[in-house]
């Protein structure tokens, strides 16, 4: 199941493409193939019944821009500024047929809709005894970076990472973002599709084919054999920042990617312990029951004979994400607080601690 | 005269006030000195003065993410606010906010929110307070034409009916519910029929009429202290910017808005009426409006020079804990 190398290449023309433009790919792609894909949420078009220009946003990042004007108002849905009832009608819908895809614009609006998700759609098909099936995807900003205050910034990916029967997906390029969202389409349960809004313009090589990603394997972006570091989402960037640095000194980071968090390519993880001895985690979200003490939970209960060194989280503070540029920057964490425990962690390996 | 100088200055200041703080706030923030998102309510703001200026400090409001004007009508400082919205340590929220959460408890301003339809559950409850305090105060929260879609008003609506609470709805109806039409989200003819249906009393009127809107704010204020229960106000009115700042608002058809600024101007109607009535001369609002102007400019001078919070002692205050 692990992959140890990069992504793999898949054969055919590639073209340079962001993040966004990699999901928009993807959501295109899928719409062509299978005519039960539908995106719906707010402003996913935009300027419905205003009277000026259609496909005005094309979702207020962008995203789903150009999908309107090709597959029409029918399959590319406005909505009311109504969370429960867009989530609701993504998972009826999928209960009756379709391929929804909803979007929450910021995924902090999660909360006006969340009964819909976690008590709802997460739980039909082990509830119905597998008679049913939900395959819908819900597409999420999450993140700071961008001084939108407290309710615009949240990582919430713990929260529906804690709940049985969701997927989550946090893709940190371009490449994975495109294979994963292909995947989350075909995929007949309800996928979590986490976005992290300082990511949608980093680019790189993106095959121009549709293809799938699996969920559940990690994939390597550095690979080394002194630390590992497992780094979710945007924090992925710093974790390759980190391990680069250390590279110059003949430091070898095995910096590992989820990609997923739930499926969590447990094994990956493991595995990279058992070779390196030693583990940071690096995680936008509150420390609290966060993914990063559950990756640090696991190693701990599955690893622990690995293990040269006390494993060390890094994370948000346990605050709500402040406003003033000064205090997010000091909220979130980076490459410099990763550095710093990176680098405890293997004093405390030398040591013998 | 039907209504006192005092009251017609206060209203008119308090407007212009809105409008040059709004008309500002984009230019700091397209002077890179507002961080963030940051939503204007330059156009609205006949409607934030005719809800709040007979209202207490006790009296709470809670508004939305267009909340400048809100706070402003609710007697916040406008230093404070400046300060807020540039992310100074001197803020109204220490800079923790920012324009999306600006907020003064001591004002009774409960908070602009940046949830859509976060505000009226939050409202009822101060309603709810009042009323089991028997306090007469009231409580009165602003919503769109967006925030009428989400089922959280729907539930605060009715609540507020069943336990007949204090609780004034006011609809700030600009067209607009971010770039999606009105008359397209929302799917009752009548956004007031529908308030209506809740079992409260509602009107419609027109929000670019300071006046029609404040006597309908003052029935429905009063019905609310007397324990008759809650209102709704469908105000009809027009949104001079964008959503958010920096919005190209190509969804609107074009010269909308400079149509609108020219024709469809709150403040310049409520200087026509006045002064058309005899009520106000020209002159006594121009020298308000250098006033407002030069405390508007004060407000800026000074959170530009206010210091940043500082991330040692600031980030992790106000939370119950420190990991």
């Amino acid at each position: 199941m692990t992959n140890h190398s990069n992504n793999p290449t898949i054969g055919g023309k590639t073209s340079l493409k962001t993040i966004r433009e990699a999901i928009n790919d993807a959501l295109r792609e899928e719409m062509r193939r299978d005519p039960t894909v539908i995106v719906l949420g707010e402003e996913v078009s935009g300027g419905a019944g205003c009277g000026g220009e259609d496909d005005a946003y094309g979702g207020v990042f962008g995203v789903t821009k150009g999908l309107m004007p090709e597959f029409g108002r029918e399959r590319v849905i406005d909505t009311p500024i109504s969370e429960a009832a867009i989530i609701g009608a993504a998972a009826g819908a999928a209960n009756n047929g379709l391929r929804p895809v909803a979007e929450l614009m910021f995924f902090d609006f999660i909360g006006v809709s969340f009964d819909q998700i976690f008590n709802q759609a997460a739980k039909f098909r082990y509830m119905f005894g597998g008679k049913s099936k939900t395959p819908m995807v819900i597409r999420g900003t999450v993140g700071g970076g961008w001084r939108a205050g407290a309710q615009h910034s949240s990582m919430l990916h713990s929260i529906v990472t804690h709940v049985a029967g969701l997927k989550v997906v946090m893709p940190a390029n371009a490449y994975d973002a495109k294979g994963l969202m292909v995947q989350a389409i075909r995929d007949d349960d309800p996928v979590i599709f986490l976005e992290h809004k300082v990511m949608y313009d980093i680019a790189c090589e993106v095959p121009d084919e549709q293809y799938c990603i699996p969920f559940g394997e990690a994939s390597f972006p550095r690979q080394g054999s002194d630390v590992t570091i497992v780094a979710i989402s945007n924090m992925v960037t710093h974790a390759i920042t980190v391990a680069d640095i250390l590279a110059k000194e003949g430091i070898s980071c095995d910096v590992i990617d989820p990609r997923t968090v739930s499926p969590l390519d447990h094994e990956a993880i493991l595995e990279s312990v058992e070779v390196t001895g030693r583990l940071v985690i690096i995680d936008e979200g509150n420390p609290r029951c966060g993914l990063a003490s559950d990756i640090a939970g696991i190693v701990a209960e599955h690893g622990f004979y690995s293990l040269k060194a006390p494993i060390r989280t890094v994370t948000a503070p346990h605050t709500p994400v402040p406003f003033a540029p000064e205090l997010e920057d000091a909220y979130l964490p980076n490459a410099e607080k990763l550095m710093v425990a990176v680098r405890e962690v293997l004093a405390a390996g030398q040591s013998g601690a | 005269m039907p209504y006192s100088t005092e009251f017609l200055l206060t209203a008119y200041r308090t407007m212009k006030t809105i409008r040059e703080f709004e008309e500002r706030c984009v230019k700091e923030f397209e002077g890179g000195n507002v961080p963030g998102f940051t939503h204007v309510s330059n156009g609205q703001e006949a409607i934030a003065v005719a809800a709040c200026i007979d209202l207490s400090d006790k009296d709470i409001i809670g508004s939305t993410h267009r909340g400048h004007g809100h706070c402003i009508a609710k007697g916040c400082d406008v230093g404070g606010m400046m300060k807020e919205i540039m992310g100074r340590a001197t803020g109204l929220c220490k800079g923790k906010g920012g324009s999306m959460h600006i907020a003064d408890i001591d004002k009774g301003m409960l908070g602009a929110n940046a949830i859509v339809g976060g505000g009226p559950p939050l409202v009822n409850g101060a309603a709810l307070a009042a009323k089991t305090l028997g306090t007469k105060n009231v409580a009165l929260s602003f919503n769109g034409d967006g925030s009428a879609n989400q089922g959280t008003v729907f539930e605060a609506m009715n609540m507020a009916v069943v336990l007949k609470l204090p609780h004034i709805f006011v609809y700030e109806n600009n067209g607009y519910a971010e770039g999606t039409a009105a008359n397209y989200g929302v799917g009752s003819n009548s956004l007031t029929e529908r308030n209506a249906g809740f079992g409260m009393p509602a009107e419609c009127i027109d929000g670019l009429d300071f006046f029609a809107t404040y006597e309908a704010l003052k029935i429905a204020t009063e019905r609310a202290r007397n324990g008759d229960g809650p209102t709704a106000i469908e105000a009809m009115c027009v949104r001079f910017d964008g959503h958010f700042i920096g919005d190209p608002q190509l969804y609107r058809p074009k010269d909308e808005v400079k149509n609108a600024r020219k024709n469809q101007d709150c403040l310049k109607i409520f200087r026509e009426r006045v002064i058309s009535e005899g009520w106000l001369k020209a002159a006594v609002m121009n020298a308000i409006d250098k006033e407002v102007m030069v405390e508007i400019e004060t407000a800026v001078v000074d959170a530009l020079a206010a210091p940043h919070p500082d991330p040692a002692t600031d980030l992790m205050s106000d939370v119950y804990c420190s990991y």
